[in-house]
Parts: structure tokens; C-alpha cells; sequence
């Protein structure tokens, strides 16, 4: 496994609280009305993004599903843009025309947020198909939602992607419910990892409450796809302490489900273990949390300042 | 000859795999017959001794039903007549669906002569080639200029293309840019569409554009729409191509027309190409383009012949539609297959009205050039729309629109559309042909906006 530096443990802990406090004033602003629309939290799958995170080259390439926000933290773009999309003005990573679902960023790599179930899945496949096609050594970060597992698109683009040896890192974020249905009330077959066997691609299971899994894991499955033999899957065992959207009151699932699963917080996680190996005090943590809180108070502040798009963008970047 | 394909009219006898007095028994095989589409072996399906092969190896252009050998009992006395008479309803058939025939004995009138002002602007050669030969060429030559374009599909590359128009591409430009792709449309689109977001200029083949509606979704909610999504960040230069609309007696789920479908989209561009000459500029400019483009071909026409500019730079513009042929009494908007059709029925108009037709073959749908079509019907005061398209929300209806907005003043009549029937296609024969849009729908459009009665 990766060697883990006393920097790394601080890097963790920071992006994963950054994204939580980042979720947590989204739901604020959009109970003010400033954010609409659909918008889909992250809380709780922290150490799943932040984990894959630690392992990736600048260069890789990430595609995910439109519960993005924590994903484009993740991959270090600047979270006043990101919630200035968030509230559809024009300093928003997409310049207010894409909203919470479809963010971009081509100069760090990112190619979405994608707002249809299942539809980035080849679009990360050919992204893949392009590293390789170029001979680059990069490889393309391919996130699924357990959701997504039961759409036929995706098996088109294991079948593809094993066919051609292609350099994709599939990613199930399995955070127990598409939408309202609970996973073992969508999928026949709950090992959604195996789901590659029959075109040959390993898989694996871990625990996404746990970044050090999560590490460890990607770690292993990215040497593997780097080295041109073709895409890999890791199904990681999350859940997300908030409903599907802002709109969903979440009545499918038990609040003691919920709190059980609070009980393994990823967060708290490595800052246990941030303490017990002595990496920082508690006064230094508390200094990460108050900076973490400002810089996302600050976001807000400027998302919710930024200007409207002009009318006039209403038909600009139709075609280039 | 046997018919070996929907749209096969004659043949080519590649191999004879028998000789004159050998055996055969039924399902023996006995020649290798080039198509339209590939080359064939051919099983006997009588049993006998070969009396005669009638045509040597290596002829070529013969008719489907001819008469090519002669299997029977050698002790008894055949009277085979060498030429042979093709039943009426086949040649009824071989007329109603072979537009190629069709337009081969009008090119005299229509193909090769185009009008003075429009030779002057085109560089022609003198050699003519088939549509799907200048498809192939145009696409040859953009991967030698541009190693960021590849061709993925069904069939493209050790089958040599379904319809034959990838052929030789494979050889030339090797498997990694020439890729045959499991029948599995939406996954490979939304692949060529990843592709084309990270920056390579994917040309995707579908078989048919029926097949497309498997993939509708990563066409128009990826493709289409990603470079506003992302604010102008991410574009997605790709080609979509292959054969759309009817081709002969394949029925409802292969036989339809998808141009209006597609072009109701913002963020595609949509292209029709209606000969080799605009099939050949119309694809380079496509090829590189920075947007997504549909690029609707019509198996059909994929044997028509004419000629083309071969300067490797020649492009048609997209967005600019072309005067077919000038007229001044009516206007005729049209695209694709449905440009000779209108032309047969301005021959015919001429010839029985002696009304001068203007028709306007559109070349790209969307964006659509409105300027010539306003400006024609400012000329003439009449219009009529033909495509094969059903007729609800159909490119025409859109152009109807246009006008009535735009040149209201100007119309003598109301503008007239002529379209596909509004159900699905039918298999027979006779129930096809009233489906599409035939020459005398034209000419009778043409009489009832002109008050002839």
C-alpha cells in the first residue's frame, strides 16, 4: 500500500471536512432559495472520493455522476466556483448553464457530472479509450452509483472496455439506495463488484466509511489498470446520511440505520487517528475546522454574489 | 443472378466454383457473386449436371434474374432459352426500387448536365464515382491529414462496412484506427463520445440510423449538449454517420426517416448529402467540425454515380444549401434521396405544364440556409416541400413555418408538403411504394399550388 506521510493525514482530513461543510451550507442555501433545481448531497461518502484522491496523478481523468460537488472538491477546484454554479451565476464552474448535476473542469481533467443514470460510464470508457489511444500511461476515474449498476449501458461499456484493454478505474459508489430503492430491492445479486466476471474484470469490495480501505484499495486496482491490463472495478461499501436530492425526506430507511452508520463516521475516522499517531493536537484540528468553516462561508458569500449570467448567454456555447 | 441484398440490381461473377459438366447437388456451391455490398458465395438449389455457364469470370453488371448457368439432366432434351424473360413482377419490383436504375437513365438529362453557372464553380473530374466510394475517399483522406480521427462501428473493418463504404480503410489505417464494435450501440456512442470530449474526432458508423435510437440518449443528453453544460469547456467533435430512411422492402423498424428527429436539436448539426459531388464536401467539412454532426446517407444512393472534386481541401459549407437548378414559376425545397425524384417531376413539369421549376436541394438541414429558400420563393411565389420523412414535425413544416413568417406577402398559394406516409413502414411491395413519396405526389403538389387543375 501506499506510503502514507503525516502531510497526507492532514490533506485527507481537510478535503473530507471541506466537503462536508461544503454540503452542509449548500442544504442551507438551498433551503434560502438561492440554490434550485436538483442537488444531490454528498455527506457521509467522504472517504470514498478523498480515499481514490490520494492515489491519483493530476494527469488521470475523473468522469462521476451528477452527486459531483465532493468529487470537483476533491479534485482541488475552487469551491467558490463550485457553489457559484451551485446558484447559477457566472463565475459557476459552467457559467450557471449547468447547474449542480453538470460541472466541468477540461484544465483539471474533470469531465462530469453527468445528470443521466448509467451515461458516463462509456463516456469515461472513451475517455480511457483516448489515454490510450494517445500512449498516455494516464487512466480514466469512471464513478458509478449502485443505481447505475442495472442499466444496460454499463455492461456495454465493461464489455468494450475489457474487449480493448482500456485504462478505466470503475468506481461503484454503493451508498445502499438508488433514489428511494433500496440496493437488494433493484439488483439481483448484491456483490455488485462481481458484476465485471463475466468479461473478466476483477473486482473488489471495500469499506468506503474508511479511507484507509478505500486507499489501499485504489492503490492496488490503479497499479493494475496503469499497467495496460485493462479496467478494474471496486465496489465501495458507503451511505449517504441525507436523502437522494434536497426534496427527498428519506422515509425508506430507519433513522437508527442512519445513526448506526454515523457511528463509523469517515470524518471522525481519520481524525482518530490523526491523534492517535500524534500528527497534529486538537488545537491544530480545531484551527483546520475554523479555516474549513470561513473558507466555505466565503464560498457561499461569493456564489451568492456573483452576477446572473447575461441575457446574452442564453445562446452562446450552443456550438462552437 | 441471384439477389443477394434489399437494394442488389445486378452483380459481378467473380469465380465460377464449377465447370461445364460436373455434378451438383443442391447446396453445392457454384460462384462467388460480387454485390452492392460484399462478395458472396452462391449454393445450387437444384440437382443436375452444369450444361452451360452463360457468363464468363470476372463479367461484371449483370442484371439480377439473368440467366447465369444451366443445371439439368443431360439425356433429356431442355429448351432453355439463354435469355431467359424476367417475370413481371419482379421487374416491377427491380424498377420501384431501384432508384440507381433510375437515375442512370435520366443522368443524360439531369446528372451531367448541370447547369452552366454551377460547372463553372465546380472543379469536376472527369472520372465518376459512386456515393459511397466519395464517402470512403473523404474519410481516407481526413485520417492521412489527422491521426486524431478513427473510425468505429459495426462492420467497418474486417468486414470492409456493412455497405461497403469503409472498404480498404482498415488495410490502410490499421485496427487501432479502423474498429469493428460488438452490436452494442449505446455503449459504443457514449464511448466515441468520451473520445471525443478528451479531444480525439471519432467518425461512428451506424449501420443504419435505425440503430441510433439505441444510443438517442448519449447523442442528444451527452453530445449534444455538453459544450453548454460546461459553459463552453468541453466540445465534442464527432461524426455521425450511415445510411438513413427507407432502402427496399426491409419495413418499418429499418425504414425510417430520422432528419427532422435529429434536427430539432440544438447542438447537433445536421447534413443530408444528395450526390457524390455534395456527399464528398459535405463529409470534409464535417470531419472538421468542432460540433457534433448527424451525416444522414441513403443506402440507396449509395450507387449513385457522378462526379466530384478531388482537391483534398474541397469542402461544401455546412449551413448552405445549393440551387439545384434554377426555375422561375415554383419552388421545390427537398434533400437527400428526394432531390432526383423532384427532378423527374420538373422534367415531367416542364414537359407537361411547361412550368420552370426551382429546386433546392437543402444539404444541410440544421443550421438551415432560410436566405436561399426565402429568397427563391420571393421569386417564384410558390413552394412545396419534398423528403421522406413522416409529415408531422417535419423539416418542411419547419420550412412552411419560415416562410408563411417571413414571405407571407409573397405567396400565391399555401406552400404544399410532401411527405412519407403517416404509418409506420409497411414490408409489400405495393403498400411501400404508396408510402414514399413518389414523382406524381410531386406533380400533383406542383399542380395544386400552380391552380392547375
Amino acid at each position: 500500500m501506499k506510503k502514507l506521510q503525516k502531510a497526507d493525514y492532514i490533506k485527507m482530513y481537510s478535503f473530507m471536512l471541506k466537503i462536508r461543510r461544503f454540503e452542509e451550507r449548500a442544504a442551507q442555501l438551498y433551503g434560502m432559495g438561492k440554490i434550485g433545481g436538483f442537488c444531490h448531497l454528498y455527506i457521509g461518502q467522504e472517504a470514498v472520493v478523498v480515499g481514490i484522491l490520494m492515489t491519483i496523478d493530476k494527469n488521470d481523468s475523473v468522469v462521476t455522476t451528477y452527486r459531483d460537488h465532493g468529487h470537483m472538491i476533491a479534485r482541488g477546484l475552487d469551491p467558490k466556483r463550485i457553489m457559484a454554479e451551485l446558484t447559477g451565476r457566472e463565475d459557476g464552474y459552467s457559467a450557471g448553464k449547468g447547474g449542480s448535476m453538470h460541472m466541468f473542469s477540461k484544465e483539471n481533467n474533470f469531465y462530469g457530472g453527468h445528470g443521466i443514470v448509467g451515461a458516463q460510464v462509456p463516456i469515461g470508457t472513451g475517455i480511457a479509450f483516448t489515454h490510450k489511444y494517445n500512449g498516455e500511461k494516464n487512466i480514466c476515474r469512471t464513478y458509478i452509483g449502485d443505481g447505475a449498476m442495472n442499466n444496460g449501458q454499463v455492461f456495454e461499456a465493461f464489455n468494450l472496455a475489457a474487449l480493448w484493454k482500456l485504462p478505466v478505474l470503475y468506481i461503484i459508489e454503493n451508498n445502499k439506495y438508488g433514489m428511494g430503492t433500496s440496493v437488494d430491492r433493484a439488483a439481483a445479486g448484491l456483490d455488485l463488484y462481481k458484476r465485471g466476471e463475466a468479461f473478466g474484470i476483477p473486482g473488489e469490495k471495500v469499506d468506503g466509511m474508511n479511507v484507509f480501505s478505500v486507499i489501499e484499495a485504489a492503490d492496488k486496482a490503479g497499479k493494475y489498470v496503469r499497467e495496460g491490463k485493462g479496467p478494474y472495478i471496486i465496489e465501495v461499501q458507503t451511505y449517504r446520511y441525507r436523502g437522494h436530492s434536497m426534496s427527498d425526506p428519506a422515509k425508506y430507511r430507519t433513522k437508527e440505520e442512519l445513526d448506526n452508520y454515523k457511528q463509523t463516521d469517515p470524518i471522525e475516522i481519520v481524525k482518530a487517528e490523526i491523534l492517535k499517531k500524534k500528527i497534529a493536537t486538537n488545537d491544530e484540528i480545531e484551527k483546520i475546522n475554523k479555516d474549513t468553516l470561513e473558507e466555505i462561508k466565503n464560498a457561499a458569500e461569493f456564489a451568492t454574489n456573483s452576477p446572473f449570467p447575461k441575457d446574452s448567454e442564453l445562446y452562446t456555447d450552443v456550438y462552437l | 443472378m441471384p439477389a443477394l441484398s434489399p437494394t442488389m440490381t445486378e452483380g459481378n461473377l467473380s469465380k465460377w466454383l464449377i465447370k461445364k459438366g460436373d455434378t451438383v447437388k443442391a447446396g453445392d456451391l457454384i460462384a462467388e457473386i460480387e454485390t452492392d455490398k460484399a462478395t458472396m458465395e452462391v449454393e445450387a438449389v437444384d440437382e443436375g449436371v452444369v450444361l452451360d455457364l452463360l457468363f464468363k469470370e470476372g463479367e461484371a453488371n449483370i442484371p439480377v434474374n439473368k440467366v447465369i448457368a444451366i443445371i439439368g439432366d443431360p439425356n433429356e432434351k431442355v429448351e432453355v432459352k439463354k435469355e431467359a424473360p424476367i417475370e413481371k413482377v419482379i421487374e416491377e419490383k427491380k424498377i420501384e426500387k431501384n432508384i440507381e436504375t433510375k437515375i442512370e437513365n435520366k443522368k443524360a438529362d439531369i446528372i451531367d448536365t448541370p447547369s452552366p453557372k454551377i460547372e463553372e464553380n465546380r472543379n469536376l473530374s472527369s472520372e465518376e464515382i459512386t456515393m459511397r466510394q466519395a464517402l470512403r475517399d473523404t474519410m481516407a483522406e481526413e485520417m492521412r491529414k489527422d491521426n486524431k480521427v478513427f473510425i468505429l462501428g459495426e462492420e467497418v473493418a474486417e468486414y470492409q462496412g456493412a455497405y461497403k463504404v469503409t472498404q480498404g480503410l482498415l488495410q490502410e489505417f490499421g485496427k487501432e484506427r479502423v474498429l469493428d464494435t460488438p452490436i452494442s450501440e449505446h455503449g459504443f456512442t457514449g464511448l466515441a463520445v468520451g473520445a471525443a470530449f478528451k479531444g480525439l474526432r471519432p467518425i461512428l458508423e451506424f449501420m443504419t440510423f435505425n440503430f441510433s435510437m439505441q444510443a438517442i440518449d448519449q447523442i442528444i443528453n451527452s453530445a449534444a449538449k455538453t459544450l453548454y453544460m460546461s459553459g463552453g469547456q468541453i466540445n465534442c467533435p464527432i461524426v455521425f454517420r450511415g445510411p438513413n430512411g427507407a432502402a427496399a422492402q426491409v419495413a418499418a423498424q429499418h425504414s425510417q426517416d430520422f432528419s427532422s428527429w435529429y434536427s430539432q436539436v440544438p447542438g447537433l448539426k445536421v447534413i443530408a448529402p444528395s450526390t457524390p459531388y455534395n456527399a464528398k464536401g459535405l463529409l470534409r467539412s464535417a470531419i472538421s467540425d468542432p460540433n457534433p454532426v448527424i451525416f444522414l446517407e441513403n443506402e440507396i444512393l449509395y450507387g449513385l454515380k457522378g462526379p466530384v472534386n478531388n482537391d483534398i481541401n474541397f469542402s461544401i459549407p455546412i449551413g448552405k444549401a445549393n440551387i439545384e437548378k434554377e426555375g422561375k414559376d415554383l419552388t421545390i425545397v427537398t434533400y437527400s434521396i428526394m432531390l432526383q425524384k423532384s427532378k423527374e417531376a420538373a422534367l415531367r413539369l416542364k414537359e407537361e405544364y411547361n412550368l420552370d421549376i426551382e429546386i433546392i436541394d437543402l444539404q444541410t438541414l440544421r443550421p438551415l440556409d432560410t436566405e436561399i429558400i426565402l429568397n427563391s420563393v420571393k421569386k417564384t411565389n410558390r413552394l412545396i416541400t419534398v423528403e421522406e420523412s413522416w409529415p408531422f414535425g417535419s423539416v418542411g413544416s419547419e420550412i412552411a413555418n419560415i416562410v408563411q413568417r417571413d414571405a407571407f406577402d409573397y405567396l400565391d398559394s399555401p406552400v404544399i408538403k410532401v411527405n412519407s406516409a403517416d404509418v409506420p413502414m409497411p414490408y409489400a411491395l405495393s403498400l411501400e411504394k404508396l408510402y414514399l413519396p413518389q414523382v406524381d405526389d410531386i406533380i400533383n403538389a406542383a399542380k395544386k399550388v400552380s391552380y392547375i387543375k
